[in-house]
């Protein structure tokens, strides 16, 4: 088997990278706002990983002093301490942004992102006493000219 | 060893793909656990037992429990 282009660093180095793409493209993908909690726990792994995996070089032992292992030989204990630090804080954020998603449907009935955001601009437009715009995508049309809003009163009509 | 780095690494990603495909949330939940405990095993290869332990407890168990009890409160706790 022929595996000279897979050592290990690199399958180590290509699941952190690909954990943190997968997240990043799940969060600007999906539309649902559980799919966006889930893309924000993936990414928090593979920054976990891509930070251990720092310390980490060929032959390192674990950085647990017992009789016969050189300190030079082992991982860095430093960056693992922190990432003991980003899990639990990780677990934090996650309970976090769990709680807001709870509220979010509470207030608005739906977790789907397209009508939560259509539903702000139509509570923001209504207290600031303006119409809301046909579509956010599109542009609000600011001047109408005459001959443009006779056409669309015959169409209308 | 490097062979078993790499099975794990592929049911990694593949299940983190999982993730965000599947339209039921208790299959993308049972598929995040997955994710973190294939985390926990490239931690042991790292040399970071302790963070591997950690993340085994806290990413695996305290976050699935906090997911699948968000998922319950919201309705989504329902297999399609």
């Amino acid at each position: 088997m022929s595996m000279e282009f897979l050592d290990g660093n690199t399958i180590l180095y290509s699941a952190a990278f690909g954990l943190m793409l997968i997240g990043i493209g799940g969060i600007v993908i999906s539309n649902h706002l559980m799919r966006i909690i889930f893309g924000i726990a993936l990414l928090e792994a593979g920054a976990n990983l891509l930070l251990l995996l720092s310390t980490y070089h060929e032959g390192a032992s674990a950085p647990i002093i017992v009789d016969g292992i050189i300190p030079a030989m082992m991982a860095d204990p430093v960056p693992q301490a922190l990432v003991l630090t980003a899990i639990v804080i990780g677990v934090g954020i996650l309970a976090l942004a769990l709680s807001l998603a709870i509220r979010v449907q509470r207030a608005y009935g739906t977790l789907d992102m397209r009508e939560v955001r259509l539903r702000l601009e139509q509570e923001i437009c209504d207290e600031a006493g303006i119409e809301m715009p046909s579509s956010s995508e599109k542009p609000a049309e600011v001047i109408k000219t005459p001959v443009n809003s006779v056409v669309q009163q015959e169409s209308g009509s | 060893m490097e062979v078993v780095v790499l099975i794990v690494v592929i049911v990694m990603l593949l299940s983190a793909v999982a993730v965000m495909l599947f339209k039921d949330f208790l299959a993308a939940l049972a598929a995040m656990t997955v994710v973190s405990l294939g985390l926990s095993f490239l931690f042991v290869v790292v040399r970071a037992p302790d963070v591997a332990m950690t993340e085994a407890a806290i990413g695996a168990g305290l976050s699935s429990l906090l997911f699948a009890l968000a998922l319950r409160r919201l309705g989504l706790w329902r297999s399609q």
